[in-house]
């Protein structure tokens, strides 16, 4: 045992290894990420990593393993939990052999997601038992029991953190390598009875499944995660108590001490609920304050309870006003909760009387490769009545002012879909769908195969910067790189395309602004389904170039290179465009649209 | 000791290593800590914040209003925001140098730097300002303003750790190649103030 300072995601990552996990898979996404790549940098030789294409296959591939009798993680955002959600399904009514951890992170707030969905509720509604830790240390240790079991109950289990768990940071207690479990399997055992789902199997699965998770709540009833702190002090005698769980409830404890000790429901398995160990908690109580994010699962579960042992206490929370209905809790949200709750002043803390201060929308990186192909585009189809269909990536920072270049933005893959729904009713319209390349393979294929198909008419843009930019550069199939650190032939997006039949696939360097802009206006109005491939790496994995330098006495002053690209290094000071040597990449963008020829250096195109 | 430290700042400032060095630090002295920062697509020029909790007893690594013995800003504006989680009588050490967000540049919706200090200064008695320009050159990187700003709470006594903490925390968090520029970063505060 040792104490070392971790990242929740990371102390997950060690806490599957010291389970002896056999596979590990998943789909990079914001806060869930840092888990695959803590398994890869860390991981004995023995097991198998990989990025796989997408949640669903990356679900399928660790149910694959499960069958055998292996341990496997499966690991993505609550948004890869959707497109994993078809396998996961049916897996609960299939059951494993081996131990399956499913990793899925939500993202209260959101702070990089497009919802605001509770895998708490997925939880309940796909059957699968799930542990929500409220600390780093807590999904250390969770991770382990959640392995154990799951085979000891033959099923998924989900393991849930919230972003401040899996990115907060805690001194965390592991153990040493040596101390790690070793788990051998038998491998797969052929027994098509078990194996292959039928309605038959399922009918029969459905029962036990049910009869399994009312005798886990009793289980988890008596678990220590599940759990309630006394009343203490000058609340001793109160009637009133706080139910939480996940982040939370450190924000509910840290309350406990500045503003009063109510008994105190922890919940760490939302579902199967630990039924008998809330009856305990609420017996006794006229009223109870639930603090959880996103669904009000605790607070309906125990509304449910208080329905059906006819237990006289009002149950607060997000349903009565008492907890916001979005967005993340913080510890000010919370003191302010529990001080309204339990009647008792809130320490002053200075007003906020603050002067105006800067918006700061997030922007594409000064030289990011992007802005130059959604600034080619729009200077090619300048005039003309189009819609651009955006997707999943940096690239959705396109729709910033001043490129405004992302019209729709709906879920991973989405754009090509979206593209044809509206050119097929808007016939004048030039569509065009932008993807990156990691969203092409992850999910744009069937929208290429049914467009050609189907005699769509529209134009395919893929930003091909050759990493998974926003999620911290992950490989994927174009980038000829696996987390088992091995160099593989990489599949080329050309080739995918012409092979689908799509017969103009253009591919240009995006940062030469005039070779892109003929491109696109060659390529838009060409019938059918047309490729551009913009192929420049992504700024921050490429050394840069020799910064540009603006000449103060050629520069007029006429804000263009401000105006149209939106480039972080550039501002505006006396009267001339200025570049921050800090920020600047020398891509050379600005260069090529000033009318005065002031920008010098840089990267040169020609 | 129990203390609890905010850095903020515009992603790509180096916030999150300025903080990682202080936990490193800090736990390297048995000192419990939890912290917690901005990771996503809000580091893509968006504002940004570390909260760093060191001490026994503390459950959430989240940091509320009024409870912050330390802010160190590496942007003025950003200071600004976050000053209503200084406790009072907390110090502030603050970078003089405004990052204007493109927003600014493209509505003329500038604000000045000076503004943002006048305000911090008429509000936090322990306040100092750490003139960047001035300090990246003499250290001779602009990358370094997050060790620079270190340097500056180090020496004004406000982290609760000595140089030679967070000199063990770089070596063992950064490639040797930079440890002198990094070195030379954290002392330029010392060098300053004696001059």
């Amino acid at each position: 045992m040792h104490a070392e300072f971790l990242m929740g995601n990371e102390a997950i990552a060690l806490g599957a290894l010291a389970a002896g996990v056999n596979l590990v898979c998943g789909y990079p996404g914001t806060p869930s990420t840092e888990v695959l790549e803590t398994v890869a940098k860390r991981r004995g030789e023995s097991v198998y990593v990989e990025w796989s294409v997408n949640e669903k296959t990356a679900m399928e591939i660790a149910g694959g393993a499960a069958y055998a009798g292996a341990r496997a993680l499966v690991t993505m955002k609550q948004m890869g939990l959707n497109v994993a959600s078809d396998p996961l399904m049916c897996l609960e009514y299939i059951g494993v052999k081996g131990g399956l951890v499913v990793l899925v992170a939500d993202d209260p707030g959101p702070i990089s997601s497009q919802t605001e969905q509770d895998t708490r509720r997925f939880a309940s509604f796909s059957k699968v038992p799930v542990f929500d830790p409220s600390s780093a240390q807590e999904a250390y240790d969770m991770i382990r029991e959640a392995f154990r079991f799951s085979e000891e109950y033959r099923t998924p289990v989900f393991l849930r953190p919230t972003t401040r768990v899996s990115h907060g940071y805690a001194a965390v207690q592991v153990l040493d390598p040596e101390e790690y479990e070793t788990h051998t399997y038998d491998g797969f055992e052929k027994d098509s009875s078990r194996w292959v789902i039928f309605p038959r199997l399922s009918f029969a699965n459905h029962r036990k499944i049910e009869e399994r998770n009312a005798h886990l709540s009793d289980v988890l009833s008596d678990n220590p995660g599940n759990r309630i702190e006394p009343a203490e002090g000058a609340f001793a005698e109160s009637r009133k108590g706080i139910a939480s769980g996940g982040f939370s409830y450190t924000c509910v404890m840290e309350a406990r001490e500045t503003l009063g000790k109510v008994r105190t429901l922890k919940v760490s398995t939302p579902f199967p609920f630990p039924e008998k160990k809330a009856v305990e908690f609420l017996s006794g109580l006229d009223e109870v304050l639930c603090v959880e994010e996103l669904d009000p699962v605790i607070e309906r579960e125990l509304i449910y309870l208080c329905g059906k042992y006819g237990l006289p206490v009002r149950i607060l929370g997000k349903q009565t006003g008492h907890i916001a209905l979005s967005g993340e809790n913080t510890r000010d949200s919370v003191n302010a909760a529990v001080a309204a709750f339990l009647s008792v002043p809130l320490p002053e803390t200075s007003a906020g009387d603050l002067p105006p201060l800067p918006v700061r929308p997030p922007v594409l990186c000064a030289g990011c490769p992007h802005r130059a192909s959604f600034y080619a585009v729009k200077q090619a189809m300048k005039g003309r009545k189009t819609i651009f269909c955006g997707d999943i990536g940096c690239y959705t920072l396109g729709n910033a002012m001043p490129l405004d270049m992302v019209d729709t933005c709906l879920c991973m893959g989405a754009g090509l879909g979206i593209a044809q729904g509206i050119n097929h009713l808007e016939k004048d319209r030039s569509c065009f769908a932008f993807v990156g390349d990691s969203t092409f393979f992850a999910s744009a294929l069937p929208g290429v195969v049914n467009a050609v198909y189907n005699q769509a008419e529209f134009t395919l843009v893929v930003l091909d910067n050759s990493t998974t930019a926003m999620t911290g550069h992950q490989p994927h199939p174009g980038t000829g790189r696996t987390m088992m650190g091995n160099v593989v032939d990489k599949i080329s997006i050309e080739n995918i395309l012409r092979g689908i039949g799509v017969t103009e696939v253009v591919t240009v360097n995006p940062l030469n602004l005039a070779e892109a802009v003929e491109a696109v206006r060659k390529t838009a109005d060409l019938p059918g389904v047309k490729a551009i491939i913009f192929r420049s790496p992504c700024i921050a994995l490429t050394k840069p170039h020799s910064r540009v330098t603006i000449d103060p006495e050629k520069c007029v002053g006429c804000k263009k290179c401000i105006r149209e690209i939106g480039c972080p290094a550039l501002s505006f000071a006396g009267g001339k465009a200025v570049a921050d040597p800090a920020q600047c990449t020398g891509c050379g963008l600005c260069a090529q649209l000033c009318p005065a020829g002031a920008i010098e250096g840089g990267e040169q195109h020609a | 000791m129990r203390k609890n430290i905010i850095l903020c700042g515009v992603g790509g400032q180096g916030t999150v290593l300025a903080s990682r060095l202080i936990s490193a630090a800090a736990m390297a002295k048995g000192i419990p800590v939890l912290s917690a920062e901005t990771i996503g697509m809000a580091q893509r020029g968006g504002s940004v914040f570390s909260h760093i909790r060191l001490g026994e007893g503390i459950y959430s690594p989240m940091i509320a209003r009024g409870e912050a013995d330390l802010i160190i800003g590496f942007e003025p504006g950003e200071a600004v925001r976050l000053l209503p989680f200084l406790k009072p009588g907390g110090s502030m050490i603050v970078s003089d140098r405004a990052v204007m967000p493109v927003t600014a540049s493209l509505t003329g919706t500038d604000y000045r730097a000076s503004d943002m200090l006048d305000f911090l200064s008429a509000r936090v008695p322990d306040l100092r300002i750490v003139p960047a320009e001035q300090a990246m050159q003499s250290v001779g990187s602009t990358k370094v303003l997050n060790l620079i700003l270190l340097g500056a709470a180090l020496s004004a006594g406000a982290l609760g750790l000595a140089e030679a903490d967070l000199k063990e925390a770089i070596r063992a968090r950064i490639p040797e190649k930079f440890h002198e520029l990094n070195f030379k970063a954290l002392a330029w505060a010392k060098q300053y103030q004696r001059k």
